[in-house]
């Protein structure tokens, strides 16, 4: 659905002796497979937006060639933009409109006749759980119902690829869930391949199929988010005994399968990658061992991990540092 | 072509919807030319009886004008607010072309201007002016004419900028020399040798000068001029007014 080689975006700031080359894309390859849900991740300024723009015809990329729905984005860009949905970060709406008649109109840009965007737009409305709000002005909407009708308005033409840009930025917890919900119906519901942006680390994990994280304009990663952790580092599998004798017999067990083991008291810890499967035979092997276990906690790796692992930066100091004060971002508790 | 058109008045009739919901700024744009025909226009007569004919023959051409430049200048406002929510991205994220995108605003310009020009002529025909069926229709087109190229260049200057904070000096910096050297208030004839001469320069002045020319019945060698140069501005806006709309990240 999407096959991209080596992209390369670069701007030019400032005037004069002032004048810099920015490279916001360096070389990004990409595919995407039909129905699949794909997380672009990234903390800001990463270069996942200009990416997206450049997937949906939006910019010219300064270097390499994209397909998208099987149309080439620089030559056929026409077929492109008739293929995708595009859900912006700014959203698409003008403020004092009706929403219903937004809608329709964008449907009715895309070919559509008017009776066929009102009836289409009033099934995504219920689908969305905007009903009612047909003859509402989007500034008199909350965050949440805003960012649902963005999607209705991505979806009026049926499209078989959506992209969703930072769709959930701004929104409260209790309404970033919601709208996952909504997400994830895409697939389901309309059987669409989405394409979804985002610098949260618990939104790409809950969504999406595969993880495509960007760093300084550069794919650094590419999977399924358990290969990742996987990969990376590992489960953390925490095991308490109930002597000192124990402790070494945990920790002889627990370091046949593990590569790094510490040992605090009586907790013998360890990184074992896939610990789904690998604790249950451990736990045998303490059992006929004679260990009597107080407790055992595995502990999966976060995306950060990942990302701090991949480059050398937490998500959240990038972020930091892209000056990021997002006030409506997750706090730790959602997130983990 | 049909699917050009077809867009362009889809884009058409959401804009005219929003305005007509807002309909504020139509009057609020329409009271300066009629605040100036009513308070300003008499103080004219003693000058005009100088010229011949009623002053407001002479008038309400110069305010068609004032009235296609002043108030088409700020149509780019409202295109830079439909920016700044993302609307101009996502119409340029589908299939229509995007030159479509400027012409549906443009209708709504020039139909907002139509109906400004003809309460402000049938106002002027109250009040005693004097002018030819056939001449008021031939300088409402060239002013409806200017007023698209206006509002193309100012849509424009609107996506080039995108802040209203540097669109509102550009436009006051352009449109003071306009209003002085075009002779829409007074006659430049009346100033000094010098200040006509430079009056000459001044495209806006040929246009009012054929558009109260019409008005008047003379059909001569300035009519030319001002029909060139209204055709001229027209082309020039609207290849400016598409290039950027084209544009990437516009």
């Amino acid at each position: 659905m999407i096959e991209a080689r080596g992209l390369v975006q670069t701007f030019h700031t400032g005037r004069g002796k002032q004048k810099r080359e920015v490279h916001a894309v360096s070389g990004v390859d990409l595919e995407v497979a039909e129905g699949e849900v794909v997380g672009f991740l990234g903390p800001n300024g990463a270069g996942k937006t200009t990416t997206l723009r450049i997937l949906t015809t939006l910019l010219q990329p300064t270097a390499g060639t994209a397909r998208v729905a099987g149309y080439d984005v620089a030559t056929q860009s026409v077929d492109v933009r008739r293929s995708i949905g595009y859900c912006s970060q700014t959203g698409s709406t003008f403020s004092s409109a009706y929403a219903g008649d937004e809608v329709v109109d964008h449907g009715m840009l895309y070919g559509m006749s008017k009776a066929a965007a009102v009836a289409k737009g009033r099934e995504l409305f219920d689908q969305l759980q905007l009903e009612g709000l047909w003859r509402r002005m989007p500034k008199n909407m909350s965050g949440g119902q805003k960012r649902r009708l963005d999607i209705a308005m991505a979806l009026i033409h049926s499209p078989s690829l959506v992209f969703l840009d930072e769709p959930t930025t701004g929104l409260d917890p209790q309404a970033r869930i919601n709208l996952w919900q909504h997400i994830a119906d895409l697939r389901t519901r309309e059987g669409a391949t989405v394409f979804l942006t985002t610098h949260y680390l618990d939104e790409a994990d809950a969504l999406a199929d595969r993880i495509v994280i960007i760093d300084r304009g550069r794919i650094v990663a590419s999977d399924t988010a358990d290969n990742l952790k996987a990969a990376v580092s590992g489960d953390l599998v925490d095991l308490e005994v109930a002597t000192d004798e124990q402790v070494t017999i945990a920790r002889d067990k627990l370091g046949s399968i593990s590569s790094d083991l510490t040992i605090e008291g009586h907790h013998v810890r360890g990184r074992v990658p896939r610990a789904g499967r690998a604790v249950p035979g451990l736990l045998r092997d303490l059992e006929n061992a004679g260990v009597q276990l107080e407790s055992v906690e595995v502990v999966r790796p976060t995306l950060d991990d990942v990302f701090l692992t991949l480059t050398g930066r937490s998500l959240r100091d990038a972020e930091a540092a892209a000056g990021t004060t997002d006030s409506a971002a997750p706090t730790e508790e959602v997130l983990s | 072509m049909t699917l050009f058109l077809r867009e362009s008045w889809i884009v058409f009739n959401r804009q005219l919807r929003m305005n007509l919901r807002n309909p504020a700024w139509v009057i609020i744009g329409m009271l300066q030319p009629v605040l100036y025909l009513l308070l300003f226009g008499p103080l004219l007569r003693p000058v005009i009886e100088q010229l011949g004919g009623n002053q407001y023959t002479w008038f309400v051409p110069g305010m068609l004008v004032q009235l296609g430049i002043f108030g088409a200048f700020f149509a780019g406002f409202s295109l830079i607010g439909e920016w700044r929510e993302g609307v101009i991205e996502a119409e340029r994220v589908t299939p229509a072309h995007r030159s479509a995108l400027l012409f549906g605003r443009l209708y709504r310009d020039l139909l907002q201007l139509l109906v400004q020009a003809v309460i402000l002529v049938g106002l002027g025909l109250s009040l005693g002016m004097d002018a030819s069926v056939g001449g008021i229709v031939v300088g409402v087109v060239l002013t409806l004419f200017l007023g698209g190229a206006c509002a193309a260049a100012s849509n424009a200057l609107a996506l080039t900028t995108k802040s209203e904070d540097v669109m509102a000096p550009i436009i006051n910096v352009v449109m003071m020399p306009v209003l002085l050297l075009s002779g829409i208030l007074l006659p430049m004839s009346f100033g000094a040798g010098w200040l006509e001469r430079l009056s000459d320069f001044m495209p806006i002045r040929h246009v009012v000068d054929a558009v109260r020319g019409a008005f008047f019945g003379d059909f001569d060698s300035s009519m030319l001029w001002g029909v060139g140069w209204t055709f001229t501005l027209f082309g020039l806006a609207v290849w400016w007014g598409t290039a950027v709309f084209r544009k990437e990240n516009s």
